[in-house]
């Protein structure tokens, strides 16, 4: 991890995963093996924060940047960074086919259910009821259509062997994606195929809360439609 | 040794010949050959080859393949294209060295599966977004497309840049004797001091295009704009045939190239002091060198199988609208040599 000022906002998850990922990277002494590849979106900057290599891709296309360093670089540890916009819409196509294909990489996706760079618009991800500011008065299922689970999405694919959503709301959640993190590499590592973590994460910019409230909302609203724990691989022990 | 194949093979040997180890492309025609090759040859030589799930994807994938240091390329023909051109801007902003093939077909939209050249305003004017340029490489032959290729390769390195390879599914399909020596060396290998393999030993590196800080954007694109200059000095090629004291002069590149060559011989026959100048290299384009050319009488042809794109870059060489006309067909059409030959009678 660097030292650098945060442009995150107050509350923000982002600067919670990513620390849990330069945490894991250290105690696997995998830094100098790893080659991350950064989305487009809040998190775009990540690179100003981690110490080791890092490349932008462009919207959405972050897996298929992985998969070609990863086919160029089998020994080493490749993850994608991806939050809802990049990951559950414009590229849903290249993290469902990176799945598919079984590629030997990880995937940390951060969900906060809205466009958090762009000014608070509506995600795939965003809940039935949310405010958004593309959904005027509220996020309608007959107008706007319904949360996207990606991971249950993914948990039908063979090359899947590893998917599950945790969420960062008190120590012990935090301590439970840093396992998440942890068992996506080491899967990696052991050339398994393709895993996934799914963080629930707060926006407190976008819902309009304070950061406490925003823990909350995730626990009591969020988890309802995005149900926590493995989805897929649960009794696959590293 | 002498091989009979098609354009879209050689394309792929000459590309494995020049160091390729990375291949991603989807299926179109009237490049499949060239896809279908490279699925053949590239686990036979250790590389990698995969179909992907839409050119969007195919073109980032080489985009991660070049990051991690690999000889790269994608294929697709002009819709395709269309669909990379955000994954070439961004290779071109973070300057990767990547080669992209456009075996072109009828347009616009979906267009037909015959050869066209509708695409030479998208390959040599930008095409994505922003300020860049792809260098384009025009070849004739099946020859041409593995030596061109081959060469990609080097110039994408040489100035970590993306090259385009610009052909027509003529060209692509067609067969012909390719030959070259089975013991060429490939490209030699340039120090890659931004490739990304892990921080071992060294500081972290990021690649990137985001530049958000006052004014960093702005020096970066005058950095990418002196390389541009560069490569416009140094390396425009073209063929000149019996230029020397002609008075109308054919224009064309690519397969238009080949058949204007044709054309001059008939034209010559009959006493028709013509030439043709066909340029190897779209971008940078051979202005000066057709302005010299032009600083005689000589009355120029341009012809495409497109509406007129390239002539327009034939009139900023010239500098003389009067004596610069356009034949062209659209649509899959292919201009004939009876058809070149009246129009230069005509000039």
């Amino acid at each position: 991890m660097k030292q650098a000022p945060t442009h995150y906002c107050p509350g923000c998850g982002h600067g919670i995963v990513h620390r849990l990922i330069c945490e894991v990277l250290d105690e696997m002494n995998l830094k100098e093996k790893t080659v991350a590849v950064a989305p487009v979106g809040c998190s775009v900057l990540a690179y100003d924060y981690w110490d080791f290599d890092t490349t932008e891709a462009a919207h959405g296309r972050t897996p298929a940047v992985a998969t070609g360093i990863k086919r160029v670089l089998p020994d080493r540890l490749v993850f994608t960074y991806q939050g809802d916009g990049d990951l559950a819409a414009i590229g849903t196509a290249e993290i469902i086919h990176s799945g598919n294909r079984g590629e030997n990489i990880s995937t940390i996706f951060v969900n906060n259910g809205v466009y958090g760079m762009t000014g608070g618009q509506m995600a795939p991800t965003t809940l039935i009821g949310q405010v958004s500011t593309t959904t005027p008065g509220s996020r309608r299922a007959d107008r706007d259509g319904y949360p996207l689970k990606i991971m249950e999405m993914m948990a039908v694919l063979p090359g899947v062997v590893y998917l599950e959503r945790t969420t960062v709301t008190s120590p012990k959640e935090v301590t439970k994606t840093k396992n998440a993190i942890k068992r996506s590499f080491e899967i990696q590592l052991a050339e398994e195929g393709f895993s996934m973590v799914e963080v629930l994460s707060p926006c407190p910019t976008y819902w309009g809360l304070d950061p406490s409230q925003s823990m909350r909302r995730i626990e009591n609203e969020v988890v309802k439609a995005f149900p926590l724990g493995v989805i897929k691989g649960g009794d696959h022990g590293p | 040794m002498k091989y009979l194949t098609t354009g879209n093979e050689a394309c792929g040997e000459g590309a494995i010949r020049a160091g390729c180890r990375f291949y991603a492309g989807y299926p179109i025609t009237p490049q499949n050959e060239l896809t279908a090759y490279m699925s053949k040859r590239m686990p036979e030589v250790g590389g990698v080859f995969i179909q992907s799930e839409s050119e969007l994807s195919a073109v980032n994938m080489v985009f991660g393949a070049a990051v991690a240091g690999a000889r790269s390329m994608t294929s697709s023909s002009s819709p395709g294209i269309s669909l990379k051109q955000e994954g070439i801007s961004y290779i071109a902003a973070a300057e990767l060295p990547a080669v992209i093939v456009n075996v072109m077909r009828g347009g616009p939209g979906l267009g037909n599966i015959a050869p066209g050249q509708a695409d030479y305003f998208q390959a040599v004017k930008g095409g994505g977004h922003g300020d860049y340029r792809l260098i384009v490489l025009a070849p004739a032959s099946v020859q041409e497309m593995f030596e061109f290729t081959f060469k990609a390769f080097s110039l994408a390195e040489k100035y970590r840049t993306p090259v385009m390879i610009l052909t027509d599914g003529m060209i692509g399909q067609m067969m012909e004797p390719l030959e070259f020596d089975d013991a060429i060396k490939p490209v030699p290998a340039v120090p890659k001091p931004w490739v990304l393999d892990g921080a071992k030993g060294r500081p972290s590196r990021s690649i990137k295009s985001l530049l958000l800080k006052d004014g960093e954007l702005e020096a970066h694109n005058i950095h990418l704009q002196k390389k541009f200059s560069s490569i416009e000095k140094k390396e425009v090629e073209l063929e000149l045939y019996k230029v020397k004291g002609a008075d109308r002069i054919i224009v064309a590149y690519g397969l238009m190239g080949r058949i204007g060559r044709e054309c001059v011989d008939t034209l010559r026959s009959k006493g028709i002091k013509a030439g043709l100048v066909r340029p190897l290299t779209l971008w940078p384009f051979p202005y000066k060198e057709i302005r010299k050319i032009a600083s005689g009488k000589a009355k120029f042809l341009v012809v495409e199988m497109s509406a007129g794109q390239m002539v327009e870059d034939v009139r900023l060489a010239v500098q003389d609208d009067k004596r610069v006309r356009f034949y062209g067909r659209m649509g899959g059409g292919v201009p004939e040599e009876k058809e070149i030959v009246a129009r230069v009678k005509q000039l």
